[in-house]
């Protein structure tokens, strides 16, 4: 791998161990967590801890006539119930707006709903209990009486204004983009060819294992507030607290103990926790609330749902000209805080016809808000809408024109060369990208060829085989320009502190979170590397507030190219200062000595010289043998932040084989593909296995994953049984593999490896059913690809 | 997500859960393998105030083969019936169907006894049932009485069964050697409840041209209120070779299923996947 030659941690020309970077080690907090000796917060253990259970609206839209808690209060166990007002007084609302996205808009939402809910599921009332139990007992005993006002579920109709849900903001437009290059009309008349199609994506959302959990714990001794909380963004729920419960910040700590999934769920601020933390402060002692399953399907963001026209024009030889969008998405009645709800179709804008050459681009965007769920950013945010439509257009363009979807692709894709590229038509930048070392190396990985000649043969026989592809880029490492230029309180910047422990251990503290998805593995490889140490001597803490660096935590694909980069700088300024104490100590020339497996060593002979715990014993206990006025440094802390580009783009190309029963419209999937680049490779097993996890959550998109409304703005299938998560059953093998193109904004070279496989499985798979459906003269374009639309497809139903 | 306080009893004889059962009457809730009833305690859709659990009532598992019929106690888990060499050899319709019941967690406590008495028309076993024209044991305080698959199921978790009522065994008859068994689903995942399934029997025999399908039972699960035996298809599939068979009753299929929708797939898809599984059944039992 040339990973590890752009990764001087020795010096050149000796003959040391490289490090750990590049190898697939175990990481250290599985074996905990398979035994099941993690601690989640529903683990917790509090004296006078208190369980909040919500009264939920049964209505989509409804004006809350009466809510009496007065019988409620009363059951068995109860502690107290609280309406909106009453947690209103404590915890101010807010509007989730960002400054870069230009003429975005929401209304005021308050922790608990006052006077009206807009979504079947908002929190009208509290009931805190002793138990769950005994809470949930007691929901049984509120009274409501409700006034139904007409529910807005049809996007369409909430752009076109049928009603307006929030009156004070005018109409139902959140957020709308529009966007033209310079001369497209003239560019696109010139076309020889255009293709246009509508695609619909369904609503769905992100199943964590854990649901969401937060506890509370305010002392009113000191006027602090200890949130125990699975986020993904610790120091931006730190701040929030603070100022929506008017805490002083330094008095508010967060915690997140161990997370079981999150995949975007959990960085959001969810209006039920803010009310726990609410009523931690007026009851001033612990509160507990976990979401259970039903609450999770109600109240989880949920995430796309977009319907959009898209068209390509390009040139008989097969060259593109450009592309032509529209989407419209729908959020549900708020923009969610304090990401907003405008950045998933922003993203769509942004991302559209990513992987292409092409200069000219139009486009048009609205965000409307619907009696819905609310949605907003969850993996891969935009990428597999955009993905997935422009993978579609290109395949029907190459198709028009009759060429080889490969080899249309090879025409057009960003050349190898041609970076730094900033001629993109959206206004993107990429660093450097390698579409075409991917695209030959996946046509080779999946001996493409063969595919075809036996997909050829196969149709003979009546069997119904499909090969699609998907290219992709994916937005990495965002700068401050993704939250912190909009004005969002939330860090772009990454820190780490590493500490030499006396026995010659290394402490690890670091502000990117751990979601179970290995981010203390890789932190643990990085430093053991940067320092000089085994892997077993490293321990890493992350996820609290008041122990590690101030950071952003664990969102676009961050937590490896940022935090992974804070870690390593830290790891080398750690190592100067331990090799400053050695030369004290051996009286020799820092520059002599290295530091290999625990030992400080001879740099050129090898021979050890000190051991770590030595170093350590003598710096912590006996620094009086140590030169006058030597002081060492063992605790050394580094920060971050991308700064040359907005975002560091991966790119990558996955592709899937299906085969469709053309009578039963049911399709198999045979086997899936993806070569990707997220630069530096830390841990191979580990991106394999974040790559193919994201594979799986996008086919759960193209496939089974969506959320049912009624035309009531009734959740129809908020449960495990009916919600369809893509289960290993039904699951492909799905082959992995790298080309590895380190970006040079960093030492590390990391850029992000978390939702490419997302971004890219929902277009490769709609695309494989399409090229199995196509001699049958059927196409689907709704996502999820469900039996009964393939069979409408087909004429059958 | 937590169920609402209930008493539990677990008798240990017949007698004793009659009497329990007498006592409390609608407030009580039979529990076996519990794989329906703890999730619907648990969504508060149902908060019975006592729990009868039967399971340490002895003598209710287990698969006795006679020469020609089988006998299944009510309490005998799904993957028991799923791993028995005798079922495999005798009721090969049932060895088929059981590997489509939910997952395998779930089918090492749910029992045969409870998915029959909580008759869910989306399950395997009633439409199985059905198809091979199985007779329940129905025992309580006044007595045994047996009813035939074919009436006991009544309507949407409708049954024959009357209050202080227990299913005890299933007793299924071995269908001749030359009998052939089909069993086919259709569902989004492996484990889920099927949009359609088809539970089909019949003798597969040489007739005048070539080999002909007699005694041809088909059950269909999915598309109606209960376990449905499709009559009219039968009847127009008997005696006829399998293409010819399968057309027929593709056609006469109408007649016997109404489905209605299910939150993923129309009327209108259940009908043409009914038609399509059972030209598939009827093919495969004449391969």
């Amino acid at each position: 791998m040339n990973a590890r030659a752009e990764l001087p941690l020795h010096a050149p020309g000796t003959q040391v161990d490289k490090g750990y970077i590049g190898q697939s080690v175990p990481r250290e907090n599985a074996k905990r967590l398979l035994q099941g000796r993690g601690s989640y917060i529903d683990d917790l253990r509090f004296p006078r801890l208190a369980h909040v259970v919500f009264f939920r609206s049964p209505h989509a839209h409804a004006r809350i006539r009466k809510l009496d808690l007065a019988q409620a209060a009363r059951q068995p166990g109860v502690i107290a119930c609280f309406d909106g007002r009453a947690v209103a007084e404590y915890c101010t609302p807010w509007i989730a707006v960002l400054g870069h996205l230009k003429g975005i808009k929401s209304a005021p939402q308050h922790p608990i709903a006052i006077e009206r809910a807009c979504w079947q599921g908002e929190a009208v009332a509290a009931i805190v209990a002793e138990s769950r139990a005994q809470g949930e007992d007691a929901l049984a005993h509120v009274e409501a009486e409700w006034e139904e006002l007409p529910a807005l579920t049809d996007m369409r109709e909430s752009l076109a204004g049928k009603y307006v849900i929030h009156p004070d903001l005018g109409d139902n437009v959140c957020f709308k983009r529009e966007l033209v290059t310079e001369g497209f009309d003239a560019a696109w008349a010139k076309a020889d060819i255009v293709v246009e199609e509508s695609y619909k994506f369904g609503r769905h959302t992100g199943v964590t294992l854990e649901g969401r959990a937060i506890l509370a714990d305010y002392n009113a001794a000191d006027h602090s507030l200890t949130v125990y909380h699975n986020t993904q963004a610790p120091h931006m729920m730190q701040d929030i607290f603070s100022r929506h419960l008017g805490i002083p910040e330094g008095n508010v700590r967060v915690v997140c103990k161990d997370v079981g999934g999150s995949f975007g769920i959990k960085v959001h601020v969810y209006a039920d926790e803010m009310a726990t933390a609410a009523i931690s402060v007026m009851l001033r002692r612990p509160v507990k609330f976990v979401a259970d399953r039903l609450e999770s399907f109600l109240t989880d963001i949920h995430a796309r749902e977009h319907e959009v026209t898209v068209r390509l024009a390009c040139t008989k030889g097969g060259d593109i000209i450009g592309f032509d969008l529209d989407d419209l998405t729908a959020i549900g009645p708020y923009s969610v805080y304090p990401r907003t709800s405008g950045i998933e179709g922003n993203q769509v804008v942004n991302l559209t016809g990513g992987p292409y050459r092409h200069k000219h681009y139009r486009a048009k965007m609205h965000v409307v808000f619907t009696n819905k769920n609310l949605t907003c950013q969850y993996r891969a945010v935009g990428h597999p809408i955009a993905m997935a439509l422009t993978e579609a257009i290109v395949d029907r363009a190459a198709a028009e024109i009759g060429l080889d979807p490969a080899e249309f692709r090879r025409r057009n894709l960003i050349p190898d060369d041609a970076y730094p590229y900033s001629e993109f038509p959206s206004g993107i930048k990429f660093e450097r990208l390698s579409h075409h070392q991917c695209l030959d190396k996946l046509l080779a990985l999946m001996d493409y060829k063969e595919l075809r000649a036996e997909q050829a043969a196969l149709r003979k026989q009546g069997i119904h085989r499909g090969i699609g592809l998907a290219a992709m880029i994916e937005v990495t490492n965002p700068s401050p320009a993704f939250y912190g230029v909009g004005g969002a309180r939330i860090s772009a910047q990454d820190g780490a502190t590493l500490r030499l422990e006396p026995t010659g251990m290394l402490t690890v503290m670091c502000s990117v979170t751990e979601q179970g998805q290995g981010t203390d593995g890789i932190f643990a490889q990085i430093a053991a590397s940067a320092v000089g140490v085994t892997l077993d001597k490293v321990r890493v803490i992350t996820g609290d507030t008041g122990v590690t660096p101030y950071g952003g935590g664990t969102w676009a694909s961050r937590g490896a190219g940022i935090g992974g980069e804070a870690v390593l700088q830290a790891g080398r300024a750690l190592r100067s200062n331990m090799l400053d104490v050695a030369a004290a100590i051996l009286s020799a020339d820092k520059a002599e000595l290295d530091i290999v497996g625990n030992e400080v060593v001879n740099k050129l002979t090898q021979e050890p010289k000190l051991s770590l715990a030595e170093l350590g014993r003598i710096a912590y206990f006996r620094p009086d043998t140590l030169p006058p006025k030597f002081q060492s440094e063992l605790t050394v802390t580094r920060h971050y932040t991308p700064r040359d580009y907005a975002f560091t783009f991966t790119n990558g190309i996955q592709a899937s084989l299906v085969e469709v029963d053309p009578d039963t419209g049911f399709v198999k999937l045979l086997k899936h593909w993806c070569v990707e680049d997220c630069g530096t490779v830390i841990n191979p097993m580990l991106v394999d296995e974040q790559i193919r996890g994201g594979v799986v959550q996008g086919i759960g998109a193209a496939l089974f994953e969506e959320c049912l409304y009624g035309p009531d703005g009734q959740l129809l299938n908020g449960n495990m049984a009916d919600y369809l998560v893509p289960m290993c059953g039904e699951m492909p093998d799905i082959v992995v593999a790298h080309v590895e193109t380190p970006t040079k904004q960093s030492a590390l070279g990391a850029k992000g490896a978390g939702e490419a496989g997302t971004a890219g499985a929902p277009g490769a798979v709609m695309n494989a059913i399409n090229d199995a459906l196509a001699p049958l003269g059927a196409r689907v374009t709704v996502q999820p690809a469900t039996p009964e639309r393939i069979l409408e497809a087909l004429g059958k139903v | 997500m937590k169920p609402p306080s209930f008493a539990y009893a677990r008798p240990g004889s017949l007698a004793e859960a009659f009497d329990l059962l007498e006592r409390h009457g609608e407030d009580a809730k039979v529990l076996a393998g519990g794989q329906s009833l703890i999730a619907t305690l648990n969504m508060r859709l149902s908060s019975p105030a006592v729990l009868v659990d039967v399971t340490g009532i002895p003598g209710l598992a287990g698969i006795a083969a006679a020469k020609d019929k089988v006998r299944i106690g009510a309490l005998t888990t799904h993957r028991a019936v799923e791993r028995s060499a005798e079922i495999g050899a005798t009721l090969p319709l049932l060895a088929q169907a059981a590997r489509h019941i939910a997952h395998v967690a779930i089918r090492n406590v749910g029992t045969f006894g409870g998915s029959l008495a909580m008759a869910d028309p989306a399950a395997e076993w009633p439409a199985c049932c059905v198809a091979l024209d199985a007779e329940l044991v129905l025992a309580s305080r006044a007595g045994e009485r047996r009813v035939k698959a074919r009436t006991f199921f009544r309507g949407l978790y409708e049954t024959d069964l009357k209050p202080g009522e227990l299913v005890t065994a299933v007793e299924i008859p071995v269908p001749g050697k030359d009998h052939r068994a089909s069993f086919m689903e259709l569902a989004r995942r492996v484990g889920d409840y099927a949009i359609v399934g088809v539970a089909a029997l019949a003798r597969a025999g040489a007739g005048k041209s070539g080999k002909a399908l007699t005694d041809v039972r088909l059950a269909y699960l999915g598309v109606g209120p209960t376990p449905m035996l499709a009559t009219q298809a039968m009847a127009a599939a008997e005696g006829k070779p399998a293409a010819d068979a399968a057309a027929a009753a593709q056609a006469a299929l109408d007649r016997d299923l109404k489905p209605t929708a299910d939150l993923h797939t129309s009327a209108a898809a259940k009908m043409h996947l009914a038609r399509v599984l059972t030209g598939r059944a009827l093919a495969a039992l004449a391969a």
